[in-house]
C-alpha cells in the first residue's frame, strides 16, 4: 500500500465515487476559471484589426506630371491616437495619361520592405534583398514573387484619391 | 530520557569555516569584535533557517555530487554562463522598461530619452551585448550538448527544453532589436509579418495578427513589447525551470570516453556508482568554474558596452521616409543574406519549412540515438555537422555585413580618373551607365554595388554583342533594359563598357568584390 496515501485504512471502496466526484468537480472548476479568463483575453487579441477603408486625398491631378511616377504619404484608415508617425502610409503614385493614375504600395512583394523609385533607370529598387520591379510594378529581377501591389485610385473634384487597404501579405 | 539532547548543529552549519585561533595578544581587541560579528551573523542565519528551512532544501542540492570532468572541465561552464547573462538582461530589461514607452508614436523619443542619459545608454549597451552573449552561448552550449551527445538516454527532456529554450532566445532577439522602435525596428515588425505571412492557408491572418492590424501602426509595437517583455521571458522561467530541475534529476553527463557506451538498462546504476566513487560536491568544487567564468562574460558584456555601446538609434519609424534600408542586428544578418540570393523557387520552402525541418531533426535527435557512443571521436560525423552549419552561419553573416550588399543607393558618378576621359562616347556612356542605375549593383574600378559581377574588366570579358545580350535580357538578379534604353544611349554605354580593361594594380579594386557570381 502506498504510504501516501492520507486514509489508508478507511474503507475506501465507499469514499472511492466521492473522491472520484470530488476530483472531477475540482478540475471542471479550474477549467472553468480557466476559460473565463482565456477567452476574453485571446479574444481581444485576435479581434484588434479593424478593415476600415477609406479614400484618402494625396494631392490635386495638376500636381503630377504626365508619365512621372511621385512619393505620396496619406493617413492610414483608422489611425489609433498613440500612433504617431507609424499611423502613416506612403504610396508611389504613377501619373501614365492624362486621365491615368497607378497607386502601388511601397512595400516590396518579396518580405515588404520600402522599394525606392530611381527616375532615370526606370525602375523601383528594394534595399532589403535586391528585388526590382520595373516602372509597371512588374517583377524585373530578384526575389520578388509578385508584382507591386496596387491601390484602387480615383480622381474626385480635382482631387487624387486613394483607396486605403490592409499591408499586403504574400 | 529527560536529559536535555545537546543542541544539534543546524544543516548547513558543516560549512561554516572555523573561526581561525586567536592570533595571541596582538590583535585580541579585534578578534573579539569580529567574533562577536560573527556570532550574530551566524544567529540571524540560524534564526531564519529555523523558520523557512532553506538550508535542508538548498544545501543538498548545492552540495550534490557531480561527476569529475577533469581536462574538459571548463566545457561545462556554458549552461550556467547563459544563465547568468539572462540574469543580466532580466535586471537590465527592467531598468530600461521603467523608462520605454510602448507606444508606436513615443518608442522612438523615450529611447532617444535613455541614451541621453549617461547611465542609461550604458544600460541600454549591456541589455545589447548581453543578447548577443546570450544567443552566443545558447548556440555554443547546444553545440557542446551535441558533440558530447549530452543528450543521450536518460537526459532527453533536458535536450527537449533546451532545443525550447535555443528557439525562446532567437524570438528575444528578434522582438528584442525591434522594440529598438526606429526605422529598423519598424520595418524588421514589417518583414516579420511579411514572413509570418508565408505560412500555408492561414499566412494572411497570421502576418496581421503579428502586426495587430490591418497596418503597421498603433498597436503593432505594443504587441512586440507585450511578446518581449512578458509572453517569452515566462514560457523561458518555465522551461529554464524544467530545465534546471531535470539537470538535479539526472545529475550532470559525466565527459565522454572513447568506447564507453550509454546502455539504458545499467546507464544509471553506473552513473550513481561512478558519483559514489569519484564524485565531488557542486559547490564550491565545480560551482567556482561556474562563477568565473560567469564573471568573465558579465565583464566582457559590461566593457563593451562602456566601450562602444548600443547600435545608434537611428531615423524615426516614419513608414513615409523610404530612404530605409532596414538591417536585423547581427545575430539574424545571416538569415537576412540567406534571403537574398536564395533562388525565388525555393524561398517559401526555406522560410517556413526548413526552420520546421530542422526542428523535427533536433526533436528527433535524443530518441532516435538513444544510447551509444557519446565521444565526438567516435562520432565524427557530429563534428561534421556542427562545423557545417558554423561555417555557413559565418558565411552568410560575412555576406550579410558586406556594407553595399543589396542596391548600393548612395552610388556616386564614376570619377573622371575611372572613366578616363572627360568628353567624347566614353564619358557620356559613364554618364548612361550611372543615370541607368548599373552602378547600384556593379563595380568598376572599386566603385559601386557589389550584387552583380564587377565590370572592371568587362571590354576584355564580352564583346559589344554579349554585352548587349545581357543588358536586353536581363537575368534572375538582374533587370531587362529592353525598352528602357534608346539606341543611342545603348550605343554610348557600350563604348563605355568596351573600355573597361584590366586597370592597372595601382587602381584596382579593393577587396571584397563580387560575392560568387549572382548571375552569369
Amino acid at each position: 500500500m502506498n504510504p501516501d496515501e492520507p486514509c489508508p485504512d478507511c474503507a475506501a471502496a465507499e469514499d472511492l465515487p466521492r473522491r472520484r466526484f470530488l476530483e472531477r468537480l475540482s478540475i471542471a472548476a479550474g477549467a472553468i476559471g480557466a476559460l473565463l479568463v482565456a477567452v476574453p483575453s485571446i479574444g481581444f487579441l485576435l479581434g484588434l484589426r479593424r478593415p476600415t477603408k477609406v479614400w484618402r486625398a494625396v494631392g490635386n491631378v495638376g500636381d503630377f506630371r504626365v508619365g512621372s511616377t511621385t512619393k505620396v504619404a496619406f493617413q492610414d484608415p483608422s489611425p489609433l491616437p498613440w500612433a504617431g508617425v507609424t499611423a502613416n502610409t506612403a504610396a508611389w503614385l504613377r501619373r501614365s495619361s492624362e486621365t491615368e493614375f497607378i497607386a502601388f504600395s511601397v512595400d516590396c512583394t518579396h518580405l515588404g520592405c520600402p522599394v525606392r523609385w530611381l527616375p532615370g533607370a526606370n525602375l523601383f529598387m528594394c534595399p532589403c534583398h535586391g528585388g526590382v520591379f520595373y516602372a509597371d510594378g512588374t517583377v524585373a529581377s530578384g526575389p520578388p514573387p509578385r508584382p507591386l501591389t496596387r491601390y484602387p485610385v480615383r480622381v474626385m473634384n480635382g482631387q487624387v484619391e486613394i483607396f486605403t487597404s490592409p499591408l499586403p501579405i504574400t | 530520557m529527560d536529559e536535555p539532547q545537546p543542541a544539534s548543529p543546524p544543516p548547513g552549519a558543516d560549512v561554516a569555516p572555523e573561526e581561525p585561533a586567536a592570533p595571541a595578544a596582538a590583535g585580541r581587541a579585534r578578534t573579539s569584535r569580529a567574533g562577536l560579528g560573527a556570532r550574530i551573523w551566524r544567529r540571524s542565519r540560524d534564526w531564519v533557517d529555523d523558520l523557512t528551512g532553506f538550508s535542508s532544501l538548498i544545501g543538498p542540492i548545492l552540495r550534490h555530487p557531480v561527476p569529475r570532468a577533469r581536462k574538459s572541465a571548463w566545457l561545462f561552464v556554458l549552461g550556467s554562463a547563459t544563465l547568468f547573462v539572462f540574469l543580466l538582461q532580466i535586471v537590465t530589461g527592467i531598468a530600461l522598461a521603467s523608462a520605454y514607452v510602448p507606444s508606436s508614436g513615443q518608442a522612438y523619443l523615450t529611447l532617444q530619452f535613455i541614451d541621453s542619459t549617461k547611465l542609461g545608454a550604458i544600460v541600454r549597451g549591456l541589455h545589447y551585448f548581453g543578447a548577443s552573449a546570450m544567443v552566443i552561448l545558447v548556440g555554443v552550449h547546444a553545440i557542446r550538448v551535441y558533440l558530447m551527445a549530452s543528450y543521450k538516454y536518460p537526459r532527453q527532456l533536458n535536450w527537449l527544453t533546451g532545443v525550447v529554450l535555443l528557439f525562446l532566445t532567437l524570438g528575444m532577439a528578434f522582438t528584442g532589436q525591434l522594440l529598438r522602435w526606429d526605422q529598423n525596428g519598424f520595418w524588421s515588425a514589417v518583414v516579420g509579418a511579411e514572413q509570418a505571412g508565408r505560412t500555408p492557408f492561414i499566412g494572411n491572418w497570421f502576418g496581421h495578427f503579428v502586426l495587430a492590424g490591418d497596418t503597421a501602426g498603433g498597436a503593432t509595437l505594443s504587441r512586440f513589447f507585450a511578446a518581449h517583455v512578458f509572453f517569452i521571458p515566462a514560457l523561458i522561467f518555465l522551461f529554464l525551470a524544467i530545465h534546471l530541475y531535470l539537470v538535479l534529476h539526472h545529475g550532470i553527463s559525466e565527459p565522454p570516453q572513447a568506447g564507453r557506451k550509454v546502455d539504458r538498462r545499467t546507464y544509471r546504476q553506473w552513473y550513481h556508482a561512478l558519483l559514489a566513487r569519484e564524485g565531488e560536491p557542486f559547490w564550491p568544487n565545480a560551482a567556482w568554474r561556474d562563477a568565473v567564468f560567469g564573471v568573465i562574460v558579465i565583464a566582457i558584456v559590461f566593457a563593451l558596452a562602456v566601450m562602444i555601446g548600443a547600435p545608434a538609434v537611428n531615423a524615426p519609424p516614419d513608414p513615409t521616409i523610404i530612404g530605409a534600408s532596414p538591417r536585423p542586428d547581427w545575430y539574424l544578418l545571416w538569415y537576412y543574406a540567406l534571403l537574398s540570393v536564395l533562388p525565388r523557387w525555393i524561398e517559401n520552402y526555406v522560410i517556413i519549412l526548413a526552420p520546421l525541418i530542422f526542428i523535427v531533426l533536433l526533436v528527433a535527435l535524443p530518441f532516435a540515438a538513444p544510447g551509444g557512443e557519446r565521444s565526438p571521436l567516435r562520432r565524427p560525423w557530429s563534428l561534421f555537422i556542427v562545423a557545417g552549419i558554423v561555417v555557413t552561419i559565418a558565411f552568410y553573416t560575412h555576406l550579410g555585413s558586406l556594407a553595399p550588399w543589396s542596391p548600393r543607393f548612395d552610388a556616386a558618378p564614376l570619377p573622371a580618373s575611372v572613366v578616363g576621359v572627360k568628353y567624347g562616347p566614353v564619358a557620356l556612356g559613364a554618364g548612361v551607365y550611372y543615370e541607368k542605375g548599373c552602378e547600384y549593383c556593379h563595380r568598376i574600378s572599386g566603385y559601386g554595388g557589389i550584387r552583380g559581377p564587377d565590370l572592371s574588366d568587362v571590354g576584355d570579358r564580352l564583346t559589344a554583342d554579349q554585352i548587349t545580350t545581357r543588358i536586353f535580357s536581363g537575368a534572375a538578379n538582374m533587370p531587362s533594359y529592353t525598352g528602357n534604353m534608346t539606341p543611342d544611349e545603348l550605343s554610348l554605354l557600350l563604348a563605355f563598357l568596351e573600355s573597361r580593361h584590366i586597370v592597372p594594380p595601382a587602381t584596382a579594386a579593393p577587396a571584397g568584390a563580387a560575392p560568387g557570381g549572382n548571375h552569369p
